[in-house]
């Protein structure tokens, strides 16, 4: 065994020698061949031959002396890592050498692999890392919907009342806990008030989501409801930044206030959230404080403010407990009868919280990865054809190398080097471009949008990114090592030499090359077909007819903070002071106010009604619901189609009115005025509402929400938005208008006052669509100019190729014209195919993204037609120039050359 | 010349092997050793002779070192190792059982 063991360490040591001391041990071995001659010499005198005989006789017995040589180091049996690493040394001197292809090359593939890798880690924080919660497969939202709602529903929300019979008789969940979707708090701060991002939540909340606080404790029960003292969490970030990390601050107050709710309160810090924590349901928040205290829509059913969290108990799988949860549903149902008095059936529905957290986030994400990935495809397409183009110039010499006796599989493993460094210095430089990417383009996503998909925060490389790199790295490794290998086989040493010496064409890579070009036209088209669609979209969506004119129209969100008179009770007292002094401000036409303001980020809040007198025909539809102050209507400028608005009289009391829009009178009022009949809000209790007028539509919700039956109550909330139409630019009056609520009431909070073309193109909808646009956009002119220039690469080759051929054909008498067609018909041939590949599979690519499409069909014809017009123009100009080279061909430089 | 083809595979390590057993030798003596000790008949080449060596120094079975050879010139002199002796005995065995059995083969044809 010992013995085994001395020799085998003997042995590594002899190979390491070897390895390690090469050029000494080669060294060695010329001076033990060169002595054996010598001697061999010797002997040959000595046998009475002259000195030159001697040393011909000598020789003749030696052989080949380098192929001696070769087998000793073959012996050595280091001679596959020796072969390798003189290859590398070979291949990175020839890159050196070739530096315009070598940087070309790992430019292209660079590019490909950092856009596949950074969209990829945007995919790996959305979609792939764990959820920062306990189990997180195990939980899920909860909602109900009619049985018959779509399958794409999958999230909604529930009243407070509601949620609290559901934690109670409930039995299949683990744990349960709700938040209000009505998020952010004004926070008292030192230098005034500030609007802070925070929700409210019931107790339990963050045991719910199996997350122990850093610090503190979380929500107890008795925290929660009617009398329940004022606490507070915080977010570590918050606790960072804002209290520097105060190892005492629990017992420390803040006061916090809910935009919605009147009066701030000091809250008692309970507790701090551990740093990885996010909450992506909702915006993620800073300050967490407890559903409490008296606030209207949390005592009545018909309300529904809150969105459900639990945890499905051990064993229960999520169809049992939705079974669970319609039978609690069904009881509620017959406890509390709803408002129209038709028992609409309503079923449990539960979503796995993934699928909610991410929410319209998924479509958009595969979209830019499907789109990364075509990219990453015409870079190595592109590097392909680098390598076949770099292959056909040295096939003399690798008909040569073989003639020499270089066996086909050194060959193939020299090349295959060569592709291989390629690869690992594109894949290296790609991840490092795609790590600063990745926090490039979080950067670009601005707060709100950040807040609103927290999994972002931390993109970056991981162990998954930096996998996902390697794979692809190793496919083109593979790939790229491939072209050579397919190139050198011995068979074709033979016409290489043939060819090589007859200047002939390199038929292999016309045939390679050519649908190398169409695949790459083709991806290219289809990157650029969807890049145009987007864009369209992007640019309707920013431009939707809301109905009213957006320009000269400036939006300022206003919130009464304290507990002092500023609080704006009685309803819209304070609005009505601070719209009338801001409608004074030289340069405004006019100012009015409501709670949320035209085309806000969701149709929330919505209410169902039904019409008065008619309980056959109840109206189920939510629609949504305003609280808009006096003149509101007439600074939008939107036309009032019968009946009055309010005024501010309507807003003192007297009896509950409503305005409706077009789309609820034409649907529920069809040939009857509706001026004077009245309708119902949610359940029985709430009050008659008369109908004092109609207005044209207009986009209360999102620019792509579809038309909805619209209610228009007398504004009665603190919090207000206000809208003012101005004379000329909104951003000179901006500060007159900031300026002069100030003025009425210095201890407001004024939250992104903006113009309303600046709000609609913030808005999550458009935002998120514009960001993948300009991602797709870029991706699609990356992809152009490769494609052009492969396009450029293929003609320019085909045309150097044939001059032999075209120099025939014009001392044969064809005409410059004819020379010039027969290029740019091949050309057209490439372009064509392309093309037209690429337009199908772009409308197919379309057609499956086709949700993130706002106004524009997937065949949009004049779209197709101006991406296809850019392609053909930019590929005509690539084949110009070699055509024009090719007319100036001279026949009797040619026909000399031969 | 004779090739290592020609020889029996494997023979070409035994014969190294029993050369260099006498006494420590360099490349070409260990030839002309085999060629004098054959009567003249086994004529080993230098395109067999190194590699094989330095495939049996790589085996541990032979070791090499830089000595001064008899016309006073530097040549590399292999030797026998224990784990070489091993070796050879069992290759010498190895070969009188096949010689043997060839023998018997072709004299009783």
């Amino acid at each position: 065994m010992e013995v085994r063991m001395m020799r085998w360490l003997a042995t590594v040591s002899l190979r390491l020698r070897s390895l390690l001391l090469g050029g000494r041990v080669e060294r060695e071995l010329r001076e033990e061949l060169a002595y054996h001659l010598e001697r061999e010499v010797a002997a040959g005198r000595a046998a009475g031959l002259s000195e030159a005989e001697a040393h011909v006789a000598a020789r003749r017995t030696l052989g080949a002396v380098a192929q001696n040589q070769e087998a000793c180091r073959d012996a050595r049996r280091v001679a596959f890592v020796d072969h390798t690493m003189r290859d590398l040394r070979f291949a990175i001197r020839q890159l050196a050498v070739n530096r315009g292809f070598a940087c070309t090359t790992i430019g292209v593939l660079t590019l490909g692999i950092a856009s596949a890798v950074a969209i990829f880690g945007f995919v790996d924080a959305a979609m792939l890392r764990p959820l920062p919660y306990d189990a997180p497969t195990r939980l899920v939202h909860a909602f109900t919907t009619g049985p018959d709602a779509p399958p794409s529903m999958n999230r909604s929300s529930v009243s407070y009342l509601n949620f609290r019979d559901w934690r109670e008789r409930s039995r299949a969940f683990g744990a349960m806990a709700a938040y209000d979707v009505r998020t952010g708090f004004n926070l008292t701060t030192a230098s005034g008030p500030e609007r802070v991002r925070g929700l409210r939540v019931t107790a339990g909340f963050f045991h719910t989501l199996g997350v122990a606080p850093a610090l503190g404790r979380e929500f107890r029960r008795d925290e929660e409801g009617q009398d329940a003292p004022a606490v507070v969490m915080l977010s570590h970030g918050a606790w960072q930044t804002r209290f520097g990390g105060d190892p005492a601050i629990l017992g420390r107050t803040v006061t916090l206030q809910s935009p919605w709710l009147a009066g701030g309160e000091p809250h008692v810090v309970i507790g701090v959230l551990p740093p990885a924590f996010h909450f992506g349901m909702a915006a993620e928040a800073d300050f967490w404080a407890t559903i409490r205290g008296p606030q209207p829509c949390w005592e009545v059913r018909p309300c529904q403010s809150l969105e459900v969290v639990a945890r499905l108990a051990d064993g229960v799988t999520p169809e049992a407990a939705a079974a669970d949860l319609t039978l609690v549903v069904a009881q509620l149902r017959r406890e509390h009868p709803p408002a129209d008095g038709r028992a609409v059936p309503q079923v449990a529905r539960l979503t796995p919280l993934r699928d909610v957290v991410l929410g319209n986030v998924r479509l958009p994400l595969l979209m830019l990865l499907g789109a990364a990935g075509l990219l990453w495809l015409i870079a190595a397409i592109n590097g392909v054809s680098l390598l076949l183009a770099r292959s056909e110039v040295r096939r003399r010499e690798i008909a040569v190398r073989h003639a020499l006796g270089a066996s086909s599989g050194r060959l193939v493993l020299q090349f295959g080097t060569e592709a291989v460094v390629l690869a690992l210095v594109s894949g290296t430089l790609g991840l490092l471009l795609a790590a600063w990417s990745m926090r490039a383009l979080v950067g670009l996503l601005d707060a709100d949008m950040l807040a609103r998909m927290p999994y972002f925060r931390d993109v970056g490389l991981d162990g998954r990114v930096i996998a996902g790199a390697a794979a692809l790295t190793a496919v083109l490794a593979v790939v790229l090592g491939l072209v050579p290998a397919l190139r050198t086989s011995k068979a074709r040493t033979i016409a290489g030499l043939k060819e090589a010496t007859r200047g002939g064409t390199g038929a292999m890579w016309r045939r390679a090359g050519a649908p190398l070009v169409v695949a790459e036209l083709a991806i290219a088209m289809v990157l650029l077909v969807n890049a145009s669609l987007l864009g369209k979209s992007v640019y309707r969506l920013l431009n939707v007819d809301p109905g009213f004119p957006v320009d000269h129209l400036a939006v300022v969100p206003v919130s009464p903070v304290g507990t002092g008179g500023d609080t704006g009770r009685p309803a819209g007292q304070l609005a009505d002071r601070i719209a009338e002094r801001v409608a004074a401000v030289p340069g405004v036409v006019s100012a009015a106010y409501a709670d949320i303001g035209p085309v806000a980020a969701s149709l929330a809040p919505t209410t169902s009604f039904a019409v008065v007198g008619r309980p056959d025909d109840t109206v189920r539809e939510n629609g949504p619901v305003r609280r808009v102050g006096p003149g509101y209507f007439r600074t939008l400028q939107v036309t009032l189609q019968r009946g009055r608005e309010f005024s501010a009289a309507d807003l003192r009391g007297g009896r509950p009115l409503v305005i409706i829009n077009a789309t609820a009178a034409r649907r529920y009022f069809r040939g009857e005025d509706p001026i004077g009949r009245s309708i119902v809000f949610g359940g029985p209790a709430s009050p008659r509402r008369d109908i004092v007028g109609v207005v044209a539509d207009i986009q209360d919700g999102p620019p792509d929400a579809l038309p909805a039956a619209a209610a228009y109550v007398p504004f009665d909330e603190t919090a207000f938005t206000l809208v003012v139409r101005t004379e000329g630019p909104e951003s000179s009056v901006l500060p007159a208008i900031v300026a002069a609520v100030h003025d009425v009431a210095p201890g407001v909070l004024i939250q992104r006052e903006a113009s309303m073309a600046d709000r609609i193109g913030r808005l999550p909808a458009t935002a998120l669509s514009r960001a993948a646009a300009w991602l797709v956009g870029a991706f699609a002119a990356i992809a152009f100019v490769l494609g052009v220039a492969g396009l450029y690469g293929v003609v320019a080759y085909a045309v150097g190729q044939r001059s032999r051929e075209i120099g025939v054909r014009v001392a044969l008498g064809a005409g410059r014209g004819g020379i010039y067609r027969l290029v740019m018909r091949d050309a057209g041939w490439l372009v064509s195919l392309g093309a037209a590949v690429g337009l199908a599979a772009g409308v197919g690519f379309a057609t499956l993204t086709r949700r993130l499409l706002f106004g524009i069909e997937s065949w949009d014809p004049a779209t197709l037609a101006a991406a296809t017009l850019a392609l053909v123009v930019a590929a005509l100009v690539a084949s110009y120039a070699p055509a024009r080279r090719a007319m100036a061909v001279n026949p009797v430089d040619v026909l000399r050359s031969e | 010349v004779s090739k290592p083809t020609d020889l029996v595979q494997g023979t070409l390590d035994l014969l190294i092997l029993k050369t260099v057993a006498l006494e420590p030798m360099h490349g070409w003596a260990i030839a002309q050793r085999i060629r004098q000790m054959s009567g003249e008949v086994l004529l080993v080449g230098q395109s067999a002779l190194y590699p094989a060596l330095h495939k049996l120094e790589q085996q541990g079975w032979i070791e090499a070192e830089w000595k001064v050879s008899e016309n006073s010139r530097r040549a590399k002199y292999y030797r026998l190792t224990a784990a070489g002796r091993d070796a050879l005995d069992a290759e010498a065995r190895q070969w009188a059982r096949l010689s043997a059995a060839i023998s018997l083969v072709v004299n009783k044809a």
